[in-house]
């Protein structure tokens, strides 16, 4: 070996594989405004449609007249219920199990449902045509409190269901109820309350947010009558599974449907389901033979197209005198608004809410949700959050906080007494998961050792003595959170949308000169797949990461993929590019021998090629054996050098980690500051550190949007107040902490790389640490619990109800 | 958020747009940033025919001294207030304010005369014009005239201008050297019109306040003169009961709307505080 040869090292580094901080292949266009989103899609004689919609949030329809409209030069057609009735379109399936009306057939149920669709020659011709449609309505009274949803004279909301005394999940108790979801035992629950020496309750509410990706829902729709065929090119997390629904609902042959997802402009959960703008491009485009594009303005993604979390609830813990956690008891009540358009793998109502026993040994537990309907928009998806866990996360790491105070207890010690101990794992909790892996007092501890815990609550203990004496108006709160996350959805045994296991897949095809194309299931909406997913083949096969090009989104190309969401496509998609690369290197390993003229079993895997046992020269390269695959191999093999994998993952994974947020809040004013935000994550095996410290980065900013002021807010009659970014709470660079990132390592046993997703959990463990973070700041004043979102006017409220501001 | 349709006009000099504007008559409508009224028109709040672009009177940008007075074109805009030394020296206040509106991008094209001719409450110049004592040059088909800064605001989105009429220029008294002066402003966020602002310009002498004027952003359906907070102060040396009683005074005319920024009683109560910490501030900064 000469000088020239590169050290084992160098080969690694070349490879830019797993671990590698590898810079994002995806960004060269992004950074540039070279990507193709669905609004760059373009085709010949396109036409535009925009929807009529309900200034009233509960209203009789009894007339919609499109005379007027129909003279607007360039309106072409407008399509009310009556006319998707023809195709038996007017109500569409949710993913939760209930149906939605497209258009308004009879009624509206919330403001800015969808009522009639204009399809016009341009955008602007459009909206004049949606200007000209007179409706009438008569209005009804709105239902807008989900506590009063199941009153005895509450207003019927969906005449569609009379008489219908059970749905998709059971039987419904009230003409307002959707359904009633248990879990755990009620009897051991209620006998260790019974026998606890302290008890807490509290309602925690988690208020309804939206995830508001940068770009809204969109499609273009073509339909082309010789062939039968549908073109959608769509925002589409999961573009597979809208090609089965369009299937399903339009009874078109599958293979005659075309699912494009193109580059997307985030999605967190809002462009998992399907919409009526959907619907009625594709309608249009039957109905006129012409493309037609629907693109959603800002207000109408606000306050039409999902919304998630409005969840209340009510949460009691059972502990002994000493901090040890005995039982957990939490009743949700789900304000779903006017149809439940849950994206929840279809046999969870409350997604995976039942993984609210956290991180801690909770010795028994009994879980209760009942989903109502109000006159709302229709969700709640899972906004940068496998479903409902970031409510789950939420609800315990409060009641963690809310015992500690009643104990006396620091709540970092009050955590670190009942966590799950590693020699548990796998553990099985007292709701019915089983925990893969986890060291959660490493983690812990690490936190409170790098932020300097013990410090900065002297500190605390100093600043309160010194506003008790009047020296300042400035109140300092220390926020812990500690999540355990369960993503990676799932196991066929126990998860599928409407009826399709929620397995991944990827093809990996190698071409002759050492390079290859992976096509994956899965749909990155900014999270980086093109890049992360070539570094994980990259170490599997020992081929550079730039050397395989990465392409999701298009169904006819891709392998069938339940899509991306829910932090499952490293569990679950990346599980399968590991097992497909796995499956190129055996077959490879074959032509090696082949070609090195040994049994397969001398070979071993050396970082980029194969090498004979004990003869460190004998050695052929992963490229030359791609070439030799194409013209050399042994007799009886077929040539090439491809495989796929479609994998059904035994378990969830379940990330983990400690976050602390450091805060201080001027009582006068309410106005608060982020000090200090550290976030310890471990997410198992890390692909690429820095697009891990990316997605923490966002989570973050999400997390404290949603915790510090976040919300879609309703009036008392019913009218949305927080339709544009004005209200709407999303925080630029400016007002974004500073995050401090860390991390430990503790891989998923049963992932095939070890890797858990992270790209949820800052979001998921966030919220929880800036509210922490405010109610610490407050109870020392005397408060317990003081609901989200905590903006400026709310926080002045608390001090002011506490009597700290005149 | 798709606007109706209207026509585009852009004239060359402020007689012609002057001309438009009577020749079109209630449909015009005159566009300078556009970055209040193209929101409203995307919302369809606002669909006028006829825009008449003022972009192209190069006549309406520009900022001079003319005695003792800054005089600042309607067109500048509020990047090139930042941008100005003379602003910065003679009226840091201005500047201060100036970096309270909006975001590098609305200030690249929004201007200080859409600012004050726009009548939203929301918008911060006007207040702060009313405390330096400004006054505006309007020009219509009829004349030139002056209006104050002080009798220019008669409502939400009402305001002194008749229809026709141009504001070309603000004309604005350079205060005393060695003013104190502050501008603060409470927002949600980057981007975000003020829950409640306060504009305090004063002067000091031996510890006590001589002159002091005090304007109100966002807390009445008109920007406010605090003349009574203003008045409370002079001869003071700005003590706690004294801070105490401007604050109250200046809530006393307060009128703000609940909205989701806070309610009424939250919006006057941190409008008050704006008054205290502006004036502390101030006269922190007075020579
Ligand atoms: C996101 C965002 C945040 C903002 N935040 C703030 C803020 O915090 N504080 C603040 O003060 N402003 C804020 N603004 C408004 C911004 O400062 C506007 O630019 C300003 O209010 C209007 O100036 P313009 O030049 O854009 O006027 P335009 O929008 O073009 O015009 C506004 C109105 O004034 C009329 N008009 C304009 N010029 C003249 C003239 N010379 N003579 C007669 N009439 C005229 C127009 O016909 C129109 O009715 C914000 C705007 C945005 C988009």
């Amino acid at each position: 070996m000469n000088d020239m040869t590169p050290t084992r090292e160098q080969r690694s580094a070349a490879l830019e594989g797993m671990g590698c901080k590898r810079k994002r292949v995806e960004d060269i266009r992004f950074t540039q405004g070279k990507g193709n989103y669905v609004d760059d899609v373009k085709l010949p004689g396109m036409l535009h449609g925009d929807f009529v919609r309900s200034p009233h949030p509960h209203a009789r329809v009894k007339k919609i007249d499109d005379s007027e409209a129909l003279k607007v030069p360039g309106v072409l057609a407008v399509i009310t219920a009556e006319t998707l009735k023809t195709v038996n379109l007017a109500w569409m399936p949710t993913l939760a199990g209930d149906v939605q009306m497209v258009l308004a057939d009879g009624k509206v149920l919330f403001q800015n449902q969808e009522v009639a669709f204009v399809v016009a020659t341009d955008r602007y011709a459009a909206d004049d045509g949606i200007n000209k449609v007179v409706v009438e309505y008569e209005p009804l009274p709105p239902l807008v409190d989900p506590f009063k949803s199941m009153d005895k004279d509450a207003p019927v909301l969906r005449e569609d269901l009379a008489g219908k005394t059970s749905g998709a999940h059971g039987p419904r108790k009230h003409h307002n109820h959707i359904f009633e979801w248990t879990v755990g035992d009620k009897d051991l629950t209620d006998a260790a309350f019974n026998k606890a020496d302290v008890k807490i309750k509290e309602m925690i509410s988690y208020h309804r947010t939206h995830p508001s990706p940068l770009e809204t829902c969109q499609c273009v729709c073509s339909f082309d009558k010789i062939k039968g065929e549908l073109t959608i090119y769509g925002t589409f997390q999961a573009p597979h599974v809208i090609r089965t629904v369009v299937s399903l609902i339009a009874k078109l042959p599958e293979q005659k449907i075309h699912v494009i997802a193109p580059d997307i402009g985030g999605g967190f959960g809002n462009k998992v389901g399907a919409y009526p703008g959907y619907i009625c491009a594709a309608v249009a485009s039957i109905v006129t033979g012409k493309p037609v594009k629907w693109v959603e303005d800002r207000i109408e993604n606000l306050t039409a197209t999902s919304f998630a979390r409005d969840y209340h609830m009510t949460t009691e813990v059972a502990a002994t005198k000493d901090g040890k956690v005995t039982g957990l008891r939490v009743h949700v009540l789900a304000d779903h608004g006017a149809f439940d358009a849950c994206a929840d793998p279809s046999k969870w109502p409350a997604g995976f809410f039942n993984i609210v026993t956290g991180s801690y040994d909770f010795p028994t537990a009994h879980l209760a949700v009942d989903g109502v309907y109000t006159n709302k928009a229709p969700g709640g998806v899972a906004y940068r959050c496998s479903f409902r866990v970031t409510e789950a996360a939420y609800c315990i790491e409060r009641a963690m906080d809310i015992l500690a105070q009643k104990l006396n207890m620091d709540p970092a010690e009050l955590r670190l007494k009942n966590f799950i101990k590693p020699e548990q794992f796998p553990y099985h909790s007292a709701l019915g998961w089983e925990y893969d892996s986890g060291d959660y007092h490493t983690a812990m501890r690490k936190m409170m050792e790098t932020t300097g815990y013990a410090a900065l609550r002297k500190e605390q203990t100093e600043k309160r003595a010194a506003f008790a004496r009047g020296e300042t108006r400035e109140i300092m709160g220390l926020g812990v959170s500690f999540f355990t996350e369960i993503v990676g959805a799932g196991p066929s045994k126990n998860c599928d949308i409407l009826g399709i296991a929620m397995f991944d897949s990827c093809e990996i095809r190698m071409h002759p000169t050492g390079a290859g194309i992976a096509r994956v299931g899965s749909k990155s909406q900014g999270q980086g797949h093109e890049t992360t997913w070539a570094q994980i083949i990259a170490t599997e096969i020992g081929i550079p990461a730039d050397n395989i090009m990465v392409e999701e989104g298009n169904t006819d190309t891709a392998p069938y993929g339940l899509g991306t969401y829910g932090s499952r496509s490293t569990p679950v998609a990346g599980a399968a590019i590991a097992m497909a690369a796995r499956k190129i290197k055996a077959k490879a390993q074959m032509i090696a021998a082949y070609k090195l003229e040994v049994h397969e079993d001398d070979l071993e895997f050396d970082i980029d090629g194969f090498r004979v046992k004990g003869l460190p020269e004998k050695f052929m390269s992963m490229k030359d054996i791609c070439w030799a695959a194409y013209n050399s191999v042994p007799p009886g093999m077929e040539p090439g050098l491809e495989a796929v994998s479609y994998y059904d993952p035994p378990n969830m994974t379940y990330p983990f980690g400690a976050y602390l947020c450091v805060m201080d809040i001027d009582v006068d004013t309410g106005v608060y500051k982020v000090r200090r935000f550290y976030a310890l994550d471990d997410c198992g095996t890390r692909i690429n550190p820095m697009i891990i410290e990316g997605q923490v980065h966002g989570g973050l900013t999400e997390a404290f949007a949603i915790a510090m002021g976040q919300e879609i807010r309703y009036d008392e009659v019913g009218n949305v107040v927080t339709g544009s970014f004005m209200d709407f709470f999303m925080p630029t660079a400016v007002e974004t902490p500073h995050w401090e990132t860390d991390f430990t390592v503790t891989p998923s046993p049963h992932h095939p790389i070890g890797a858990k997703g992270v790209g949820e959990s800052p979001n998921v463990g966030g919220v929880p640490a800036f509210s922490n973070a405010v109610n610490d700041a407050f109870s020392f004043l005397g408060s317990t619990h003081i609901q989200m979102p905590h903006d400026f006017w709310r926080n002045w409220k608390a001090a002011k109800a506490l009597g700290a501001v005149a | 958020m798709i606007p109706g349709s209207f026509s585009y006009h852009r004239p060359a000099s402020v007689a012609d747009a002057v001309k438009l504007l009577s020749d079109l008559g209630e449909d015009a409508r005159p566009l300078a940033g556009g970055h209040s009224l193209v929101p409203m028109m995307k919302l369809r709040l606002a669909t006028p025919g006829h825009l008449i672009d003022l972009h192209g009177i190069a006549a309406l940008k520009g900022i001079s001294r003319s005695g003792n007075n800054l005089v600042i074109g309607a067109m500048t805009t509020q990047h090139e207030l930042l941008a100005s030394d003379d602003v910065a020296k003679a009226m840091p206040i201005l500047h201060e304010a100036a970096l309270q509106i909006a975001d590098p991008q609305v200030r690249y094209r929004g201007t200080i005369g859409g600012n004050v001719a726009n009548g939203d409450p929301g918008n911060d110049m006007p207040a702060l014009m009313m405390t330096l004592g400004a006054t505006y040059r309007l020009e219509g088909a009829g004349g030139a005239r002056d209006v104050a800064a002080a009798d220019f605001y008669q409502g939400a989105y009402f305001t002194a201008l008749e229809p026709g009429e141009i504001l070309t220029s603000l004309s604005i008294p350079v205060p005393a050297a060695g003013h104190g002066y502050a501008y603060e402003k409470l927002k949600r966020k980057v981007g975000d019109y003020a829950t409640a602002a306060a504009a305090v310009v004063l002067t000091m002498s031996g510890g006590k306040v001589v002159t002091c004027s005090i304007g109100l952003t966002n807390v009445h359906e008109t920007p406010l003169l605090a003349a009574d907070a203003a008045k409370a102060v002079i001869g003071t040396s700005l003590d706690a009961a004294t801070l105490k009683k401007a604050a109250a005074a200046a809530e006393a005319i307060m009128a703000p709307a609940a909205d989701a920024r806070g309610p009424v009683e939250y919006r006057k109560h941190v409008g008050g505080i704006m008054v205290t910490r502006a004036l502390q501030r101030a006269a922190s900064v007075a020579k």
